[in-house]
Protein backbone atom coordinates (compact mmCIF):
# COMPACT_ATOMS: atom_id res chain seq x y z
CA UNK A 1 0.00 0.00 0.00
CA UNK A 2 1.51 3.30 -1.10
CA UNK A 3 1.40 5.82 1.65
CA UNK A 4 3.91 8.44 0.71
CA UNK A 5 3.37 12.03 -0.07
CA UNK A 6 5.52 13.54 -2.76
CA UNK A 7 5.81 17.21 -3.68
CA UNK A 8 2.18 18.10 -3.04
CA UNK A 9 -0.72 16.14 -1.62
CA UNK A 10 -3.62 15.94 0.78
CA UNK A 11 -2.96 13.43 3.53
CA UNK A 12 -5.44 11.82 5.88
CA UNK A 13 -3.93 10.07 8.91
CA UNK A 14 -5.63 7.84 11.46
CA UNK A 15 -9.03 9.28 10.82
CA UNK A 16 -11.69 8.12 13.26
CA UNK A 17 -15.30 9.28 13.32
CA UNK A 18 -17.82 8.25 15.96
CA UNK A 19 -21.50 9.06 15.84
CA UNK A 20 -23.05 8.24 19.19
CA UNK A 21 -22.00 4.69 20.02
CA UNK A 22 -21.24 3.82 16.38
CA UNK A 23 -17.79 3.98 14.89
CA UNK A 24 -18.38 5.09 11.30
CA UNK A 25 -14.77 5.44 10.24
CA UNK A 26 -11.76 3.94 11.95
CA UNK A 27 -8.06 4.15 11.20
CA UNK A 28 -8.53 5.60 7.74
CA UNK A 29 -5.23 6.52 6.12
CA UNK A 30 -5.11 7.80 2.62
CA UNK A 31 -3.45 10.42 0.56
CA UNK A 32 -4.22 12.05 -2.75
CA UNK A 33 -1.39 13.53 -4.77
CA UNK A 34 -1.99 16.77 -6.56
CA UNK A 35 -3.04 15.96 -10.09
CA UNK A 36 -4.46 12.61 -9.07
CA UNK A 37 -8.04 11.36 -9.12
CA UNK A 38 -8.92 8.70 -6.59
CA UNK A 39 -12.21 6.88 -6.55
CA UNK A 40 -13.68 5.82 -3.22
CA UNK A 41 -16.04 2.88 -3.49
CA UNK A 42 -17.69 0.73 -0.88
CA UNK A 43 -21.00 -0.86 0.06
CA UNK A 44 -23.90 1.16 1.47
CA UNK A 45 -23.16 2.35 4.99
CA UNK A 46 -19.40 1.97 4.46
CA UNK A 47 -18.82 5.57 5.53
CA UNK A 48 -18.21 7.12 2.10
CA UNK A 49 -20.45 10.13 2.61
CA UNK A 50 -19.22 10.49 6.18
CA UNK A 51 -15.66 10.61 4.83
CA UNK A 52 -16.58 13.48 2.51
CA UNK A 53 -18.47 15.36 5.19
CA UNK A 54 -15.54 14.90 7.58
CA UNK A 55 -13.10 16.31 5.04
CA UNK A 56 -15.53 19.19 4.52
CA UNK A 57 -15.28 19.88 8.25
CA UNK A 58 -18.92 19.15 9.03
CA UNK A 59 -18.35 16.23 11.39
CA UNK A 60 -15.99 16.17 14.38
CA UNK A 61 -13.16 13.65 13.99
CA UNK A 62 -9.98 12.34 15.52
CA UNK A 63 -6.85 12.14 13.41
CA UNK A 64 -5.37 14.50 10.91
CA UNK A 65 -6.35 15.95 7.55
CA UNK A 66 -3.70 18.18 6.00
CA UNK A 67 -2.62 19.63 2.72
CA UNK A 68 1.13 19.50 2.26
CA UNK A 69 3.22 21.16 -0.37
CA UNK A 70 6.99 20.81 -0.28
CA UNK A 71 8.62 23.77 1.38
CA UNK A 72 5.48 24.96 3.19
CA UNK A 73 3.97 23.95 6.53
CA UNK A 74 0.97 21.61 6.44
CA UNK A 75 -2.42 23.29 6.41
CA UNK A 76 -6.08 22.57 5.84
CA UNK A 77 -6.75 22.06 2.13
CA UNK A 78 -8.89 24.54 0.24
CA UNK A 79 -11.85 22.44 -0.79
CA UNK A 80 -14.17 22.52 -3.76
CA UNK A 81 -17.30 20.44 -3.25
CA UNK A 82 -19.75 19.04 -5.76
CA UNK A 83 -22.78 17.73 -3.86
CA UNK A 84 -24.66 14.63 -4.91
CA UNK A 85 -28.00 16.28 -5.12
CA UNK A 86 -29.59 19.59 -4.36
CA UNK A 87 -32.53 19.55 -2.02
CA UNK A 88 -34.26 22.56 -3.49
CA UNK A 89 -37.84 22.75 -4.58
CA UNK A 90 -37.79 22.08 -8.34
CA UNK A 91 -40.10 25.01 -9.05
CA UNK A 92 -37.84 27.50 -7.22
CA UNK A 93 -37.22 30.53 -9.42
CA UNK A 94 -33.44 30.28 -8.99
CA UNK A 95 -31.63 30.57 -12.30
CA UNK A 96 -28.21 29.13 -13.07
CA UNK A 97 -26.87 32.69 -13.14
CA UNK A 98 -28.40 33.28 -9.70
CA UNK A 99 -26.75 30.27 -8.11
CA UNK A 100 -23.32 30.81 -9.65
CA UNK A 101 -23.43 34.54 -8.90
CA UNK A 102 -24.47 34.00 -5.30
CA UNK A 103 -21.52 31.63 -4.87
CA UNK A 104 -18.89 33.92 -6.37
CA UNK A 105 -20.11 37.37 -5.34
CA UNK A 106 -21.34 39.17 -2.28
CA UNK A 107 -23.53 41.52 -4.28
CA UNK A 108 -27.10 40.52 -3.47
CA UNK A 109 -28.50 38.85 -6.59
CA UNK A 110 -32.13 39.49 -5.61
CA UNK A 111 -31.42 43.13 -6.38
CA UNK A 112 -30.38 42.09 -9.89
CA UNK A 113 -27.24 40.67 -11.47
CA UNK A 114 -25.26 43.50 -13.05
CA UNK A 115 -23.48 43.30 -16.39
CA UNK A 116 -20.02 42.79 -14.93
CA UNK A 117 -21.08 39.95 -12.68
CA UNK A 118 -23.18 38.43 -15.44
CA UNK A 119 -20.11 38.35 -17.73
CA UNK A 120 -18.08 36.77 -14.96
CA UNK A 121 -20.69 34.05 -14.48
CA UNK A 122 -20.71 33.41 -18.21
CA UNK A 123 -16.94 33.08 -18.16
CA UNK A 124 -17.08 30.57 -15.33
CA UNK A 125 -19.70 28.43 -17.07
CA UNK A 126 -18.09 28.55 -20.49
CA UNK A 127 -15.12 26.61 -19.13
CA UNK A 128 -17.50 23.73 -18.48
CA UNK A 129 -19.56 23.72 -21.69
CA UNK A 130 -22.45 25.20 -19.73
CA UNK A 131 -22.78 28.83 -20.81
CA UNK A 132 -26.01 28.06 -22.68
CA UNK A 133 -27.64 27.26 -19.32
CA UNK A 134 -27.29 30.79 -17.90
CA UNK A 135 -30.96 31.71 -17.94
CA UNK A 136 -32.40 28.31 -17.16
CA UNK A 137 -33.91 27.63 -13.77
CA UNK A 138 -31.81 25.11 -11.85
CA UNK A 139 -34.90 22.91 -11.53
CA UNK A 140 -34.98 22.55 -15.33
CA UNK A 141 -31.44 21.19 -15.68
CA UNK A 142 -30.69 17.57 -16.51
CA UNK A 143 -28.53 15.60 -14.09
CA UNK A 144 -25.42 16.13 -16.23
CA UNK A 145 -26.01 19.87 -16.65
CA UNK A 146 -26.53 20.26 -12.92
CA UNK A 147 -23.25 18.44 -12.24
CA UNK A 148 -21.35 20.67 -14.66
CA UNK A 149 -22.80 23.80 -13.09
CA UNK A 150 -21.88 22.58 -9.61
CA UNK A 151 -18.40 21.69 -10.80
CA UNK A 152 -18.04 25.16 -12.29
CA UNK A 153 -19.03 26.67 -8.94
CA UNK A 154 -16.64 24.40 -7.03
CA UNK A 155 -13.71 25.37 -9.27
CA UNK A 156 -14.18 29.12 -8.80
CA UNK A 157 -12.66 28.91 -5.32
CA UNK A 158 -9.45 27.50 -6.89
CA UNK A 159 -9.50 24.45 -4.65
CA UNK A 160 -6.53 22.27 -3.78
CA UNK A 161 -8.81 19.32 -3.20
CA UNK A 162 -11.96 18.62 -5.17
CA UNK A 163 -14.64 16.41 -3.60
CA UNK A 164 -17.19 14.79 -5.89
CA UNK A 165 -20.14 13.07 -4.22
CA UNK A 166 -21.78 10.40 -6.39
CA UNK A 167 -21.48 12.26 -9.68
CA UNK A 168 -23.01 9.29 -11.52
CA UNK A 169 -26.38 9.42 -9.81
CA UNK A 170 -29.10 10.77 -12.07
CA UNK A 171 -26.71 11.42 -14.97
CA UNK A 172 -26.97 9.64 -18.32
CA UNK A 173 -23.96 7.89 -19.86
CA UNK A 174 -23.15 10.68 -22.28
CA UNK A 175 -23.39 13.37 -19.59
CA UNK A 176 -21.28 11.31 -17.22
CA UNK A 177 -18.56 10.69 -19.76
CA UNK A 178 -18.41 14.46 -20.48
CA UNK A 179 -18.29 15.14 -16.74
CA UNK A 180 -15.42 12.70 -16.16
CA UNK A 181 -13.52 14.13 -19.15
CA UNK A 182 -13.84 17.64 -17.70
CA UNK A 183 -12.64 16.42 -14.29
CA UNK A 184 -9.69 14.71 -15.95
CA UNK A 185 -8.88 17.91 -17.79
CA UNK A 186 -9.03 19.91 -14.56
CA UNK A 187 -6.70 17.60 -12.74
CA UNK A 188 -4.14 17.88 -15.51
CA UNK A 189 -4.43 21.63 -16.06
CA UNK A 190 -4.67 22.75 -12.45
CA UNK A 191 -2.71 19.92 -10.81
CA UNK A 192 -5.67 19.45 -8.52
CA UNK A 193 -6.32 16.47 -6.25
CA UNK A 194 -9.73 14.85 -6.68
CA UNK A 195 -11.63 12.46 -4.41
CA UNK A 196 -14.59 10.90 -6.15
CA UNK A 197 -17.08 8.91 -4.09
CA UNK A 198 -19.29 6.62 -6.12
CA UNK A 199 -21.41 3.51 -6.48
CA UNK A 200 -20.63 3.37 -10.16
CA UNK A 201 -17.76 0.91 -9.84
CA UNK A 202 -17.25 -0.15 -13.41
CA UNK A 203 -17.78 3.31 -14.88
CA UNK A 204 -15.44 5.12 -12.55
CA UNK A 205 -12.56 2.71 -13.00
CA UNK A 206 -11.75 4.18 -16.37
CA UNK A 207 -11.36 7.67 -15.02
CA UNK A 208 -9.43 7.32 -11.77
CA UNK A 209 -5.74 6.83 -11.07
CA UNK A 210 -6.38 4.81 -7.96
CA UNK A 211 -9.35 3.12 -6.43
CA UNK A 212 -9.97 2.88 -2.68
CA UNK A 213 -12.29 0.26 -1.26
CA UNK A 214 -13.73 1.70 1.94
CA UNK A 215 -15.67 -0.16 4.56
CA UNK A 216 -15.16 1.68 7.85
CA UNK A 217 -11.46 1.72 7.00
CA UNK A 218 -9.46 1.30 3.82
CA UNK A 219 -9.88 -2.36 2.81
CA UNK A 220 -8.03 -2.28 -0.48
CA UNK A 221 -6.20 0.33 -2.50
CA UNK A 222 -4.45 0.40 -5.85
CA UNK A 223 -4.93 0.76 -9.57
CA UNK A 224 -8.55 0.00 -10.55
CA UNK A 225 -7.87 -3.33 -12.24
CA UNK A 226 -6.15 -4.72 -9.12
CA UNK A 227 -8.78 -3.46 -6.70
CA UNK A 228 -11.64 -4.67 -8.82
CA UNK A 229 -10.27 -8.17 -8.84
CA UNK A 230 -9.68 -8.03 -5.09
CA UNK A 231 -11.53 -10.79 -3.30
CA UNK A 232 -12.55 -8.46 -0.48
CA UNK A 233 -14.34 -6.29 -3.01
CA UNK A 234 -16.13 -9.27 -4.42
CA UNK A 235 -17.12 -10.06 -0.84
CA UNK A 236 -18.33 -6.51 -0.21
CA UNK A 237 -20.31 -6.11 -3.40
CA UNK A 238 -21.17 -9.70 -4.20
CA UNK A 239 -19.78 -11.69 -7.11
CA UNK A 240 -20.26 -9.53 -10.17
CA UNK A 241 -18.46 -9.56 -13.44
CA UNK A 242 -16.66 -6.29 -13.97
CA UNK A 243 -16.38 -5.52 -17.58
CA UNK A 244 -13.73 -2.88 -17.88
CA UNK A 245 -13.68 -1.64 -21.40
CA UNK A 246 -12.70 1.98 -21.09
CA UNK A 247 -13.49 4.56 -23.74
CA UNK A 248 -10.60 6.08 -25.70
CA UNK A 249 -10.61 9.27 -23.63
CA UNK A 250 -10.34 7.55 -20.26
CA UNK A 251 -7.58 8.42 -17.88
CA UNK A 252 -5.42 5.38 -18.67
CA UNK A 253 -4.78 6.82 -22.10
CA UNK A 254 -2.60 9.70 -20.99
CA UNK A 255 -1.79 10.66 -24.57
CA UNK A 256 -5.34 11.85 -25.03
CA UNK A 257 -4.97 15.33 -26.47
CA UNK A 258 -7.98 16.87 -24.66
CA UNK A 259 -10.37 17.79 -27.44
CA UNK A 260 -12.25 20.60 -25.68
CA UNK B 1 -41.63 62.59 13.84
CA UNK B 2 -40.96 65.35 11.32
CA UNK B 3 -41.06 62.73 8.57
CA UNK B 4 -44.51 61.64 9.68
CA UNK B 5 -45.70 65.29 9.52
CA UNK B 6 -44.43 65.53 5.96
CA UNK B 7 -46.23 62.29 5.16
CA UNK B 8 -49.50 63.64 6.58
CA UNK B 9 -49.28 66.71 4.38
CA UNK B 10 -48.50 64.64 1.30
CA UNK B 11 -51.50 62.39 1.82
CA UNK B 12 -53.72 65.45 2.45
CA UNK B 13 -53.10 66.39 -1.17
CA UNK B 14 -54.95 63.27 -2.34
CA UNK B 15 -58.55 63.92 -3.46
CA UNK B 16 -60.13 61.05 -1.47
CA UNK B 17 -62.40 61.09 1.54
CA UNK B 18 -60.21 58.57 3.41
CA UNK B 19 -57.03 60.57 2.89
CA UNK B 20 -58.09 63.19 5.45
CA UNK B 21 -58.24 60.81 8.39
CA UNK B 22 -55.11 60.54 10.52
CA UNK B 23 -55.75 56.86 11.23
CA UNK B 24 -55.78 56.12 7.48
CA UNK B 25 -52.58 58.08 6.94
CA UNK B 26 -50.89 56.13 9.72
CA UNK B 27 -52.25 52.85 8.45
CA UNK B 28 -51.09 53.53 4.90
CA UNK B 29 -47.59 54.35 6.08
CA UNK B 30 -47.50 51.19 8.21
CA UNK B 31 -48.63 49.13 5.22
CA UNK B 32 -45.95 50.66 2.98
CA UNK B 33 -43.28 49.80 5.55
CA UNK B 34 -44.39 46.31 6.49
CA UNK B 35 -45.48 44.81 3.15
CA UNK B 36 -42.03 44.92 1.46
CA UNK B 37 -40.52 43.21 4.54
CA UNK B 38 -43.08 40.45 4.35
CA UNK B 39 -42.48 40.05 0.62
CA UNK B 40 -38.70 39.73 1.02
CA UNK B 41 -38.83 37.25 3.88
CA UNK B 42 -41.68 35.43 2.15
CA UNK B 43 -39.59 34.64 -0.94
CA UNK B 44 -37.31 32.49 1.21
CA UNK B 45 -40.16 31.07 3.30
CA UNK B 46 -41.76 29.74 0.13
CA UNK B 47 -38.46 28.56 -1.41
CA UNK B 48 -37.61 26.66 1.78
CA UNK B 49 -41.15 25.33 2.30
CA UNK B 50 -41.40 26.98 5.70
CA UNK B 51 -45.02 28.12 5.50
CA UNK B 52 -46.14 25.84 8.32
CA UNK B 53 -43.18 26.92 10.44
CA UNK B 54 -44.09 30.61 10.16
CA UNK B 55 -47.73 29.77 10.89
CA UNK B 56 -46.62 28.21 14.18
CA UNK B 57 -44.59 31.35 14.96
CA UNK B 58 -47.63 33.56 14.31
CA UNK B 59 -49.91 31.44 16.46
CA UNK B 60 -47.37 31.36 19.29
CA UNK B 61 -48.43 34.98 19.85
CA UNK B 62 -51.45 33.64 21.77
CA UNK B 63 -49.21 32.01 24.34
CA UNK B 64 -46.94 35.05 24.31
CA UNK B 65 -49.89 37.23 25.30
CA UNK B 66 -50.84 34.68 27.96
CA UNK B 67 -47.34 34.77 29.46
CA UNK B 68 -47.61 38.55 29.52
CA UNK B 69 -50.90 38.29 31.41
CA UNK B 70 -49.43 35.89 33.96
CA UNK B 71 -46.44 38.17 34.51
CA UNK B 72 -48.76 41.14 34.79
CA UNK B 73 -47.18 43.01 31.85
CA UNK B 74 -49.40 45.65 30.20
CA UNK B 75 -47.94 45.45 26.69
CA UNK B 76 -47.42 41.77 25.74
CA UNK B 77 -45.14 42.56 22.77
CA UNK B 78 -41.98 41.67 24.69
CA UNK B 79 -43.07 38.20 25.93
CA UNK B 80 -44.54 37.52 22.48
CA UNK B 81 -41.22 38.27 20.80
CA UNK B 82 -39.19 36.30 23.35
CA UNK B 83 -41.41 33.23 22.97
CA UNK B 84 -41.49 33.37 19.16
CA UNK B 85 -37.71 33.83 18.90
CA UNK B 86 -37.19 30.98 21.37
CA UNK B 87 -39.50 28.71 19.34
CA UNK B 88 -37.86 29.71 16.05
CA UNK B 89 -34.38 28.89 17.31
CA UNK B 90 -35.53 25.69 19.05
CA UNK B 91 -37.31 24.35 15.95
CA UNK B 92 -34.30 25.21 13.83
CA UNK B 93 -32.02 23.26 16.19
CA UNK B 94 -34.47 20.38 16.42
CA UNK B 95 -35.15 19.88 12.74
CA UNK B 96 -31.80 18.17 12.03
CA UNK B 97 -31.84 16.16 15.22
CA UNK B 98 -35.23 14.54 15.22
CA UNK B 99 -36.29 11.39 13.44
CA UNK B 100 -39.93 12.51 13.33
CA UNK B 101 -40.94 14.42 10.22
CA UNK B 102 -40.73 18.19 10.66
CA UNK B 103 -44.39 18.43 9.64
CA UNK B 104 -45.41 16.25 12.57
CA UNK B 105 -43.22 18.16 15.03
CA UNK B 106 -44.72 21.46 13.87
CA UNK B 107 -48.24 20.05 13.97
CA UNK B 108 -47.82 18.95 17.58
CA UNK B 109 -46.23 22.24 18.55
CA UNK B 110 -48.95 24.22 16.79
CA UNK B 111 -51.73 22.43 18.68
CA UNK B 112 -49.92 22.69 22.00
CA UNK B 113 -49.00 26.36 21.77
CA UNK B 114 -52.48 27.47 20.64
CA UNK B 115 -54.26 25.37 23.25
CA UNK B 116 -51.98 26.60 26.03
CA UNK B 117 -52.57 30.22 25.06
CA UNK B 118 -56.35 29.81 24.88
CA UNK B 119 -56.51 27.94 28.20
CA UNK B 120 -54.62 30.67 30.04
CA UNK B 121 -56.42 33.57 28.36
CA UNK B 122 -59.89 32.06 28.76
CA UNK B 123 -59.70 31.74 32.55
CA UNK B 124 -62.92 33.14 34.00
CA UNK B 125 -64.33 33.63 30.52
CA UNK B 126 -61.92 36.44 29.68
CA UNK B 127 -60.92 35.45 26.14
CA UNK B 128 -63.16 38.04 24.47
CA UNK B 129 -60.69 40.75 25.58
CA UNK B 130 -58.07 39.26 23.31
CA UNK B 131 -60.03 38.61 20.13
CA UNK B 132 -58.62 41.82 18.61
CA UNK B 133 -55.31 39.98 18.35
CA UNK B 134 -56.93 37.37 16.15
CA UNK B 135 -57.94 39.73 13.36
CA UNK B 136 -55.69 42.72 14.07
CA UNK B 137 -56.36 46.40 13.58
CA UNK B 138 -54.18 48.42 11.21
CA UNK B 139 -56.27 51.53 11.80
CA UNK B 140 -55.16 51.66 15.45
CA UNK B 141 -51.48 51.96 14.58
CA UNK B 142 -49.74 54.82 16.39
CA UNK B 143 -46.91 57.08 15.18
CA UNK B 144 -44.65 55.45 17.82
CA UNK B 145 -45.35 52.04 16.32
CA UNK B 146 -44.63 53.43 12.87
CA UNK B 147 -41.18 54.49 14.04
CA UNK B 148 -40.69 50.89 15.14
CA UNK B 149 -41.81 49.55 11.79
CA UNK B 150 -39.51 51.98 10.06
CA UNK B 151 -36.54 50.75 12.11
CA UNK B 152 -37.39 47.10 11.50
CA UNK B 153 -37.81 47.65 7.76
CA UNK B 154 -34.38 49.27 7.55
CA UNK B 155 -32.81 46.42 9.55
CA UNK B 156 -34.51 43.72 7.43
CA UNK B 157 -33.42 45.44 4.20
CA UNK B 158 -29.85 45.62 5.50
CA UNK B 159 -29.96 41.98 6.53
CA UNK B 160 -31.37 40.94 3.17
CA UNK B 161 -28.69 42.93 1.38
CA UNK B 162 -25.89 41.25 3.32
CA UNK B 163 -27.26 37.73 3.76
CA UNK B 164 -29.32 37.27 0.57
CA UNK B 165 -26.78 35.24 -1.38
CA UNK B 166 -25.84 33.10 1.61
CA UNK B 167 -29.53 32.34 2.18
CA UNK B 168 -29.92 31.16 -1.41
CA UNK B 169 -26.83 28.94 -1.26
CA UNK B 170 -27.92 27.47 2.09
CA UNK B 171 -31.42 26.78 0.81
CA UNK B 172 -30.05 24.93 -2.21
CA UNK B 173 -27.49 22.82 -0.34
CA UNK B 174 -26.05 23.54 3.13
CA UNK B 175 -22.83 21.59 2.46
CA UNK B 176 -22.26 23.52 -0.73
CA UNK B 177 -22.86 26.74 1.21
CA UNK B 178 -20.39 25.69 3.90
CA UNK B 179 -17.79 24.86 1.27
CA UNK B 180 -18.20 28.51 0.16
CA UNK B 181 -17.43 29.66 3.71
CA UNK B 182 -21.02 30.41 4.63
CA UNK B 183 -21.80 29.96 8.31
CA UNK B 184 -25.03 28.09 7.63
CA UNK B 185 -26.00 27.85 11.30
CA UNK B 186 -25.74 31.60 11.70
CA UNK B 187 -27.64 32.18 8.45
CA UNK B 188 -30.49 29.80 9.28
CA UNK B 189 -30.77 31.02 12.86
CA UNK B 190 -30.69 34.71 11.97
CA UNK B 191 -33.31 34.17 9.27
CA UNK B 192 -35.71 32.43 11.65
CA UNK B 193 -35.15 35.16 14.26
CA UNK B 194 -36.00 37.86 11.71
CA UNK B 195 -39.10 35.91 10.73
CA UNK B 196 -40.22 35.68 14.35
CA UNK B 197 -39.55 39.36 14.92
CA UNK B 198 -41.38 40.67 11.85
CA UNK B 199 -44.34 38.33 12.27
CA UNK B 200 -44.83 39.18 15.95
CA UNK B 201 -44.37 42.92 15.59
CA UNK B 202 -46.97 42.93 12.80
CA UNK B 203 -49.50 40.74 14.62
CA UNK B 204 -51.44 43.77 15.84
CA UNK B 205 -51.86 44.98 12.28
CA UNK B 206 -53.06 41.87 10.55
CA UNK B 207 -53.98 39.45 13.31
CA UNK B 208 -52.84 35.99 14.32
CA UNK B 209 -55.25 34.16 12.02
CA UNK B 210 -54.00 35.49 8.72
CA UNK B 211 -50.55 36.98 9.34
CA UNK B 212 -48.94 33.99 7.65
CA UNK B 213 -50.72 34.61 4.37
CA UNK B 214 -48.96 37.98 4.08
CA UNK B 215 -45.66 36.08 4.04
CA UNK B 216 -46.73 33.29 1.73
CA UNK B 217 -49.14 34.81 -0.83
CA UNK B 218 -47.00 37.52 -2.50
CA UNK B 219 -44.05 35.16 -2.94
CA UNK B 220 -46.27 32.29 -4.09
CA UNK B 221 -47.97 34.56 -6.61
CA UNK B 222 -44.66 35.92 -7.89
CA UNK B 223 -43.29 32.40 -8.37
CA UNK B 224 -45.93 31.69 -10.96
CA UNK B 225 -44.15 33.83 -13.49
CA UNK B 226 -40.66 34.58 -12.09
CA UNK B 227 -37.67 33.20 -13.98
CA UNK B 228 -34.94 34.25 -11.56
CA UNK B 229 -34.45 35.58 -8.04
CA UNK B 230 -34.55 39.20 -9.18
CA UNK B 231 -37.94 38.98 -10.90
CA UNK B 232 -39.18 36.75 -8.06
CA UNK B 233 -38.26 39.31 -5.39
CA UNK B 234 -39.45 42.29 -7.40
CA UNK B 235 -42.75 40.57 -8.21
CA UNK B 236 -43.35 39.63 -4.58
CA UNK B 237 -42.64 43.18 -3.34
CA UNK B 238 -44.93 44.75 -5.94
CA UNK B 239 -47.75 42.29 -5.28
CA UNK B 240 -47.35 42.76 -1.53
CA UNK B 241 -47.41 46.56 -1.64
CA UNK B 242 -50.23 46.61 -4.20
CA UNK B 243 -52.50 44.30 -2.22
CA UNK B 244 -51.59 46.21 0.96
CA UNK B 245 -52.68 49.59 -0.41
CA UNK B 246 -55.70 48.26 -2.31
CA UNK B 247 -56.89 46.16 0.62
CA UNK B 248 -56.55 49.04 3.07
CA UNK B 249 -58.43 51.54 0.90
CA UNK B 250 -61.15 49.07 -0.08
CA UNK B 251 -61.65 48.07 3.57
CA UNK B 252 -62.34 51.74 4.30
CA UNK B 253 -65.21 51.79 1.80
CA UNK B 254 -66.49 48.33 2.65
CA UNK B 255 -66.17 48.86 6.39
CA UNK B 256 -64.35 45.56 6.76
CA UNK B 257 -61.29 44.41 8.73
CA UNK B 258 -58.27 45.85 6.86
CA UNK B 259 -55.89 42.91 7.44
CA UNK B 260 -58.31 40.37 6.04
CA UNK B 261 -59.19 42.60 3.09
CA UNK B 262 -55.49 42.95 2.24
CA UNK B 263 -55.06 39.18 2.38
CA UNK B 264 -58.11 38.73 0.15
CA UNK B 265 -56.50 40.93 -2.51
CA UNK B 266 -53.21 39.07 -2.22
CA UNK B 267 -55.08 35.79 -2.63
CA UNK B 268 -56.89 37.14 -5.69
CA UNK B 269 -53.56 38.16 -7.22
CA UNK B 270 -52.25 34.68 -6.51
CA UNK B 271 -55.22 33.22 -8.34
CA UNK B 272 -54.70 35.48 -11.33
CA UNK B 273 -50.96 34.78 -11.48
CA UNK B 274 -51.52 31.03 -11.22
CA UNK B 275 -53.91 31.11 -14.16
CA UNK B 276 -51.95 33.54 -16.33
CA UNK B 277 -48.57 32.03 -15.38
CA UNK B 278 -49.61 28.84 -17.16
CA UNK B 279 -50.18 30.71 -20.38
CA UNK B 280 -47.15 32.95 -20.11
CA UNK B 281 -44.61 30.29 -19.21
CA UNK B 282 -44.52 26.95 -20.91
Amino acid sequence: MRNTCEHCCTKIDNLRVELGANIILDNVNLHVDCGEVIGVVGPNGAGKTTLLRTILGEIPYQGNIAFRISGSPAKKPKIGYVPQKLQFDLSSPISVTDLVASAISRKPIWAGVGKGLSEKVKGVLSLFSAEHLLKRRIGELSGGELQRMLLAIAMTSEPELLLLDEPASGVDVKGLSLFYRIVDDLRKKHDIAVILVTHDLAGVSCYVNRLILLNRSVIAEGVPQDVLSNEKLVKAFGPTLWNISCLPNSISKEDNNGNH
Amino acid sequence: MAIIEVWYRLINLLPFSWSHYVFMKNALLAVLLVTPCFALLGTMVVNNRMAFFTDVLGHSALTGIAIGVILGIQDPTFPMIVLAVFLAVAINLLKDRTKASIDTVLGVLFAFIVALGIVILSRQGGFVKYTSYLIGDILAVSPQQIIWFFTITIVVLGYWYMAGNALILTSVNPSLARSRRVNTFLIETSFTIFLALVVIVSIRLVGILIINSLLVLPAAASRNFARNMHSYTLGAVIISIFSGITGLVVSYYWGTASGATIVLFAAALYGISALSGRWLIK
